[in-house]
């Protein structure tokens, strides 16, 4: 889809919602080298959300869909959890059909595109919890990655079941007392992100949503990736200040915490050799092409 | 992206795109001797099929696997093997949210294993074709026919319809895309049949010629949108439902849900010129009428040939579609009906029900003969129960 198709018919200019007028005017669909720093300058793809005030998702929320290379191809999937409070409010396409079935579905419409679409990208990315992806969706993620399927996977890691109040998960920190583990979860955090990489993922990343730059880095990369080479998996904390006890302005400081270089989410990035000499290759093309229009000039 | 605008084009196997209802009433038909497994193959290779999603599972895994040979061939857009029906049902989800034509086959345990998905296809209006080949639920572990199964689908939203042969199968899948792609039905199909019954046994069966195949499915002609990013993404709500107790959130469900059951009713004015009705009807004058669905009416057919020879007339209806329920079809073939007996292969008595729950004086209604488990219905069983109904005097029996 270009911008073209979103065009707005002149007659109906002024009965058409604004936010759609504003997508129309100064959406990024079709930028190239969109990201972040978009953010305040043009409309978001994001319109607003109902999450709870200073909840970090919404930050990682905002930061992901600036920096996905392709909006105006992306087709995203979601489930059912916190997340699935925004996605109605997205302006990329993105389907919801139940809980813990998102990298099946994505599997299912990846093919499909690819059959529609044989000569066009068309990227999907999945965004869903911990709980929808480790614990009741774990079969389809890891089968899904084991296929070698072409697309990206991102975990809202926010350590337990938010939307349903706070139960425990698996990825939850062995000893947290919690709904369902009233005397503290008895088994470790599950270690996905090595789990992805023993399972045929090209790209697996481990971080907070603290830094901006970084996700978007990290969200470009895995979606380039997946387009090429396969799976891509990345993981990032998105803390449930309202289950851990936090105030909306500490889920920033609760990300920092978590990432320094001994805590659970500092930044651990694992990539294949293959993918590597993609990147660099794509970075080289970049450069290359930015030398040759300055030489036009 | 009309898609009539393909007609009498070829596709890369240099098929013929070819109107549906030439294809279906007007191309020359050749008389083959296949299995129902087959016969499934030889529908898919003329149903242009974009994404096909496959698991074993007896009686359906020969007819899965034969279907992947078509898309080694080049038949189908692109095949694979799920990881569980449960998976397999959301993989086929996907690929029609992607706006892909997609077929699945599935049996017994694993039409459980994936069901919460089915209200989901409905809910999200994709049309999605199932084949059913019913077969035990367990425990104990069963693989023999019963066709139990079509009881749980009857709720989910989709439609669903009872093949008796290889033949209906055979018509009913190509047939199934037409009516479930209509842009007022856009719902899934189950095409269910008595496994082992249908699938493993051989008939002769009249195929349509395999250079022609159905125009591909057009995914613009949804009632919602296609999920490829080629038409605009538009805020889909303010307010999620699901956040909601408010009245907006409540109509939204309710409404959405009858919508869904009305747009299988409208699928009745594209499916009865299709299919020549939701029932088929024999001598429904008579005082006793059998009414099945599935294998059990041939069973019915070959009870009703011995009761002739004893001189005893007894009609026929032939449920071919159960969602939707051909309710007014039924009660007008058993308005004279003064006994009406339903054979089943289940130990429920599903169709019973159903028809009880429609017509007046249902006491006329008389439930099973029932098998189940995998037992065969020997013709007999029907007779033995038809000879009990009149033994117990109940009411005066016209002979002729
Ligand atoms: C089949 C099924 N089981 C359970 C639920 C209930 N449920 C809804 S959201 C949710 C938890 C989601 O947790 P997670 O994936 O971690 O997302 P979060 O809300 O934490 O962002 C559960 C258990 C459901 N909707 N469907
Ligand atoms: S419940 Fe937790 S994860 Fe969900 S919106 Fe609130 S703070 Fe965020
Ligand atoms: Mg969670």
């Amino acid at each position: 889809m270009g911008k073209d198709k979103i065009r707005i018919n002149e007659e109906f200019y002024d009965i058409m919602p604004p936010e759609y007028r504003e997508l129309v005017e100064s959406g990024t669909y079709g930028k190239e080298g969109r990201g972040w720093k978009d953010m305040g300058s043009s409309k978001e793809l994001i319109e607003e959300h109902s999450l709870c005030a200073g909840c970090p998702e919404s930050m990682a929320f905002r930061y992901i869909l600036a920096s996905l290379p392709a909006p105006e191809d992306t087709v995203m999937v979601g489930s059912t959890g916190c997340t699935s409070l925004v996605f109605p409010h997205v302006a990329v396409h993105n389907i919801h059909s139940l809980f813990g079935n998102q990298n099946a579905i994505a599997t299912g419409l990846k093919r499909a595109l690819m059959v529609r679409f044989p000569n066009k990208v068309k990227d999907v990315v999945v965004l869903a919890g911990d709980g929808a992806t480790v614990d009741i969706g774990l079969d389809m993620t890891l089968q899904s990655w084991f296929r070698g399927e072409k697309f990206t996977t991102i975990c809202f890691d926010n350590e337990l079941y938010a939307n349903t109040g706070g139960q425990e998960s698996g990825l939850m920190q062995k000893g947290f007392v919690a709904k369902m583990a009233p005397v503290g979860k008895k088994f470790d955090k599950v270690r996905l992100p090595e789990i992805a990489r023993e399972s045929g993922c090209q790209y697996v990343v481990n971080m907070t949503a603290s830094q901006p730059g970084k996700v978007e880095k990290v969200i470009r990369n895995a979606v380039y990736i997946a387009r090429e080479l396969g799976p891509t998996y990345v993981q990032i904390y998105t803390p449930c200040i309202l289950e851990i006890g936090k105030q909306s302005m500490e889920g920033l400081q609760e990300m920092r915490d978590s990432e320094k270089p001994t805590e659970r989410f500092a930044y651990k990035e694992y990539i294949t050799d293959e993918a590597k000499a993609y990147l660099a290759d794509l970075d080289a093309k970049r450069k290359a092409k930015a030398t040759a229009q300055l030489a036009a000039k | 992206m009309e898609s009539t605008s393909v007609i009498g084009t070829a596709n890369k196997k240099g098929q013929i795109f070819t109107e549906p209802r030439k294809l279906f009433f007007e191309a020359p038909r050749v008389p083959v001797f296949l299995t129902g497994s087959e016969v499934i193959k030889e529908a898919i290779r003329r149903a242009s099929v974009d994404v096909m999603v496959a698991y074993p599972i007896t009686p359906q895994s020969e007819a899965a696997a034969l279907c992947g040979e078509l898309f080694a061939e080049g038949y189908v857009g692109d095949y694979m093997r799920g990881e569980s029906e449960f998976a397999v049902m959301s993989q086929c989800a996907g690929a029609a949210f992607g706006g892909a034509r997609v077929f699945t086959t599935t049996a017994g345990p694993g039409t459980l294993r994936a069901f919460e998905n089915f209200p989901m296809w409905a809910g999200a209006r994709l049309p999605i074709q199932v084949i059913v080949t019913c077969r035990g639920i367990n425990s104990p572990l069963s693989i023999q026919p019963d066709t139990l199964e079509i009881s749980f689908l009857l709720d989910t939203g989709m439609m669903v319809w009872h093949a008796e042969t290889a033949q209906d199968f055979f018509d009913w899948i190509l047939m199934g895309y037409i009516v479930s792609e209509q842009p007022d039905v856009h719902l899934p199909l189950a095409v269910c049949c008595d496994g082992f019954f249908v699938t493993h046994t051989k008939d002769t069966i009249n195929l349509t010629p395999a250079d022609m195949t159905l125009p591909p499915y057009d995914p613009y002609r949804s009632p919602v949108p296609c999920m490829d990013m080629e038409c605009p993404p538009v805020r889909m709500m303010r307010d999620p439902f699901v956040m909601k107790s408010n009245y907006i959130s409540y109509a939204t469900h309710a409404s959405w849900q009858q919508e869904v059951r009305a747009a299988c009713e409208r699928s009745r004015k594209h499916t009865i010129p299709l299919l020549g009705g939701l029932i088929e009807t024999e001598n429904v004058d008579a005082e006793i009428l059998i009414v099945a669905s599935g294998t059990a009416v041939s069973q019915g057919r070959e009870a009703i040939r011995l009761l002739n020879a004893e001189g005893l007339k007894v009609g026929l209806v032939k449920v071919k579609s159960l969602r939707p329920f051909p309710t007014e079809e039924i009660r007008q073939a058993t308005k004279n009906a003064k006994w009406i007996i339903v054979p089943e292969f289940n130990v429920v008595g599903w169709l019973a029900r159903e028809v009880r729950a429609i017509i007046d004086r249902n006491d006329r209604v008389i439930v099973g003969p029932h098998v189940a488990g995998g037992m065969t219905m020997p013709p007999e069983v029907i007779v033995e129960k038809i000879h009990q109904v009149i033994k117990a005097g109940k009411g005066e029996l016209v002979h002729g």
